[in-house]
């Protein structure tokens, strides 16, 4: 095996990591913003809702569980501030989408700073519950379970979405709507209601995505801006509405995160600017974003 | 359907735009000699939209190749054809909501006359007087200080052009100019149209045959993307395709007139069709 | 005759302000001199031209830190270390405005929050320039020739100074042609295009010209603050300078100088009284002016006037 692989070996399997948590964080938002121009600023939030719901249901050192109650509590709470958000954003249909982005970032405010007064600014560490704490040898190197899953995860969660987003009705109206909702509109469909659906989801997935985060990232105050930023970058780079470059954003972000640091230290940051420059230099609607062939 | 004449100022070859399987433009050719007045007209969804986007920059073609004053422009953006001659309406207008109609004139009639790059305030007497000359020739000489938004439909066409003449185009590509017109708007119009300088080289699209008739020296029928017959007038109106083109095989003769005046009502009616 | 002598009664007012008001008082009127011109210069982009900027903090930081960081190594000179905000803010500007401007609207947003939050980061990784996380402290006071600027009347009339020249670059800009092609491009990009304007250079100059009046201002809070941090970068300084526009009111003379007076009182006077608790109030008064205040404090008074 080469000699830089066998070094980075343990960040490439991070990046993974981190790569397919992102895909569960950013998948959610890509879809929103692709189908209703809807940027959804509170989408970090509720990573940190899930972080924390983690924290305050499961503890410290969750049972499986308590963990597997934590991603329950999460989803539901995921759910419902989906089709809250949905619902706020759908009285300002009518006004710019500058105006309803805006009014998610307000939103967010409000519930960071809620977060931050319910469980004060400490740095709150999650282990992974008991089964999934160990680690395992790959390639003569220690790597803990837990990542692992989390890599596995990433992978059905990313097929099931294909499949759901390609084979199924919902997922055809989806599609629809990202390359015309008009056009969707006129032939009778309601689309506040498949609005409501793919808001409920995606914010589903956001907080999902913090409860699974919890064991390696914690909870803390301003992880939501640093997981709203990665999620806006993996969306801008792999395209608006599509799942596929969420899928491929997402790895390529969560690789320069880990080793990109690992190997770059500080300048991983002009790395990932030089990525978002070179991707919408090439292709301004994003590696699979939808391409209408004008020339703007 | 001949390739670029020499000495034609707008002509495109073998153009063709694509989107996915559908061929909305599919080979055409056209040559426009200057101060032409040319007429394009089609059943909707002949591609006549799509034609003009090619021609003016906003569309990249698939294939074949547009020249202006025999200069290949095909791979100049819509802004730098703009600079180099080509003018343009929209058929939906297409003006700046927040100004007045004076403004909206100012704003173009600055790049060519005015300093548009200029940071400091300043007023330009050559392009107050380009706009009010401008809004004179539309007919909206009182109009000046009204906001957009408060513009009639037939207000708003009317604006639509003088923004266009304002750069002082050689060529000027107006997609249906009169749209939305009543009859009484429309020959105004018309008017307004004819009186234009002789030296500017037109191409419209209409949808108003009476219009059509009135004001183009040529006529090219556009069908399913392609050129189905270029001529003068008179022999567009008599041809048994355009006819069929626009309404099918089923009966016509009382929509379509094959001869007479074509400021009988009857010639209007046909652009429904399609 | 009123709406000419109205801005030079309000200069006149705060001239006299720190004559009459206490030291805290003069340290906050202060502040919400250097967030006008930064909500100002944000206005430019946003209101006039119609680029919703999330990472304008990044070049008011960038300013800043340069300003301090000529201060710390080289000079304390004031008019020098402006000098040294703007340059480096255009810099930063154009590299950042070159991507950004070939976006529109909310995917524009998108992409200035995330090179404010890179920008941010460096800035919390490149110790040996920025000092970390932990700033860059310790800047010596400003200096105006021979004297050093520590009194707060002193800075307060500084800025002033600086506040009203960058307002008169910035009305002066947005009354020219150059404003009025900014306008058409918010109002009708396509349109503009097909009028054979070059709308990107357009769109790369104002950013720039933004950036760079952003820097300035950073420069003062530089010379006020004697302290930088990572946060006058990234998003908690970028956030509520967009929502200030807003509140105050977009494309408004004075809307925006109006808002970032009230986004100040709202953190630095009532978030301690309110228990730290200023992002929430903020949030919350955003969301209000959304539903109840479309067009913002500004238009209140000016309904149906239509927009500049």
């Amino acid at each position: 095996m080469p000699a830089w692989l066998d070094t980075h070996f343990i960040s490439l399997l991070n990046g993974l990591a981190i790569g397919s948590l992102l895909f569960i964080l950013a998948v959610g938002l890509s879809l929103i913003f692709g189908m209703m121009d809807v940027l959804n600023l509170a989408h970090g939030v509720l990573f940190l809702i899930g972080a924390y719901v983690a924290w305050w249901f499961a503890g410290e050192n969750p049972s499986m569980l308590q963990f597997l109650g934590a991603l329950v509590i999460a989803g539901a709470i995921g759910v419902l501030a989906g089709l809250g958000l949905s619902l706020t954003t759908e009285r300002l249909a009518r006004r710019s989408h500058l105006d309803q982005a805006l009014l998610t970032l307000g939103l967010a405010l409000i519930a960071g700073d809620a977060l931050s007064a319910a469980f004060d600014n400490d740095v709150h560490t999650i282990n992974p519950p008991p089964g999934l704490d160990g680690s395992v040898l790959l390639l003569g190197k220690a790597y803990p379970v837990y990542r692992l899953l989390l890599i596995g995860l990433g992978g059905v969660l990313a097929t099931i979405v294909h499949l759901v987003v390609e084979r199924t009705s919902l997922g055809a109206l989806v599609r629809a709507t990202v390359a015309d909702r008009h056009m969707v509109l006129s032939i009778g469909v309601d689309d506040r209601k498949v609005k409501m659906v793919v808001f409920a989801v995606g914010a589903l997935l956001a907080t999902t995505a913090g409860v699974l985060g919890a064991p390696v990232y914690g909870a803390r105050p301003g992880l939501d801006s640093t997981a709203l930023i990665l999620a806006l970058v993996v969306v801008v780079i792999g395209g608006l509405g599509s799942v596929r470059g969420a899928l491929f954003g997402a790895l390529v972000i969560g690789e320069i995160e880990s080793l990109g640091r690992a190997l770059l230290s500080n300048l991983a940051s002009f790395v990932l600017f030089g990525a978002l420059a070179v991707v919408l230099v090439l292709r301004p609607r994003g590696l699979f974003g939808a391409s209408t062939g004008a020339r703007t | 359907m001949t390739a670029a004449a020499p000495g034609a100022v707008l002509a495109c070859t073998g153009l063709a735009r694509a989107f996915g399987a559908l061929r909305a433009v599919d080979g055409v050719d056209l040559s426009l000699p200057p101060g032409a007045r040319h007429a394009l007209i089609g059943p909707n969804g002949a591609g006549k939209s799509t034609l003009f986007k090619l021609l003016a920059g906003g569309l990249r073609p698939s294939a074949g190749r547009v020249w202006l004053d025999g200069r290949d422009v095909t791979r100049l953006s819509d802004a730098r054809r703009a600079r180099l001659g080509i003018g343009q309406t929209f058929q939906h207008s297409s003006l700046f909501l927040s100004m007045t109609a004076a403004e909206n004139v100012a704003l173009a009639a600055q790049r060519t006359l005015g300093q548009p790059w200029s940071p400091v305030p300043r007023t330009r007497v050559a392009v107050q007087r380009r706009v009010e000359q401008l809004l004179a020739e539309v007919g909206l000489a009182e109009r000046g200080a009204t906001a957009v938004g408060a513009l009639s439909h037939g207000e708003c066409r009317q604006l639509e052009l003088a923004v266009a003449l304002a750069t002082a185009p050689r060529v000027l590509l107006l997609d249906e100019p009169a749209a939305g017109m009543s009859p009484a708007e429309s020959a105004r119009f018309a008017e307004l149209i004819r009186k234009l300088p002789a030296d500017i080289t037109m191409l419209f699209v209409e949808h108003d045959l009476d219009l059509v008739f009135r004001l183009a020296t040529r006529v090219t029928v556009l069908h399913l993307g392609k050129v189905l017959r270029s001529g003068a007038p008179e022999e567009i109106q008599g041809s048994a395709e355009v006819q069929e083109a626009y309404l099918g095989t089923g009966r016509r003769a009382d929509l379509f007139l094959t001869d007479g005046d074509p400021g009988q009502p009857g010639a209007r009616g046909a652009a429904e069709g399609g | 005759m009123m709406r000419r002598l109205a801005p030079i009664a309000a200069v006149a007012a705060l001239a006299v302000a720190p004559l009459v008001l206490d030291t805290y008082a003069t340290a906050i009127l202060t502040r919400i001199l250097v967030y006008a011109l930064l909500a100002a210069s944000l206005d430019l982009l946003v209101g006039i031209t119609g680029l919703p900027s999330l990472g304008h903090g990044a070049y008011f930081g960038t300013g800043a830190y340069a300003a301090g960081w000529l201060a710390v190594h080289v000079t304390a000179n004031a008019p020098a270390g402006l000098a040294a905000a703007v340059v480096a803010s255009a810099i930063v500007a154009v590299i950042a405005g070159s991507v950004c401007v070939r976006a529109r609207g909310v995917f524009f947003l998108m992409l200035t929050l995330a090179i404010g939050e890179i920008v941010e980061q460096l800035a919390q990784s490149w110790h040996s320039v920025t000092g970390g996380s932990d700033g860059l402290y310790g800047i010596p006071a400003a200096r105006l020739g021979a004297t050093a600027l520590t009194d707060v009347s002193a800075i307060a009339w500084y800025v002033l100074a600086v506040f009203v020249v960058g307002m008169a670059a910035l009305r002066c800009i947005v009354r020219s042609p150059l404003g009025q092609a900014l306008r058409g491009i918010r109002d009708n990009e396509a349109r503009m295009s097909a009028l054979g304007y070059r709308t990107y250079h357009y769109k790369l100059a104002v950013f720039v010209i933004a950036g760079a009046i952003a820097g300035l201002a950073g420069g003062l809070l530089a010379a006020q603050q004697r302290l930088v941090t990572p946060a006058d970068l990234g998003f908690s300084s970028s956030a509520p300078i967009l929502l200030a526009v807003i509140i105050g009111g977009e494309a408004t003379p004075w809307g925006p100088c109006l808002g970032a007076a009230v986004v100040v009182i709202l953190r630095d006077v009532f978030g301690p009284s309110l228990g730290g608790h200023g992002s929430f109030v903020l949030g919350a008064v955003f969301v209000a002016t959304v539903f109840v205040m479309p067009g913002g404090l500004a238009r209140l008074r000016r309904k149906g006037q239509g927009q500049t």
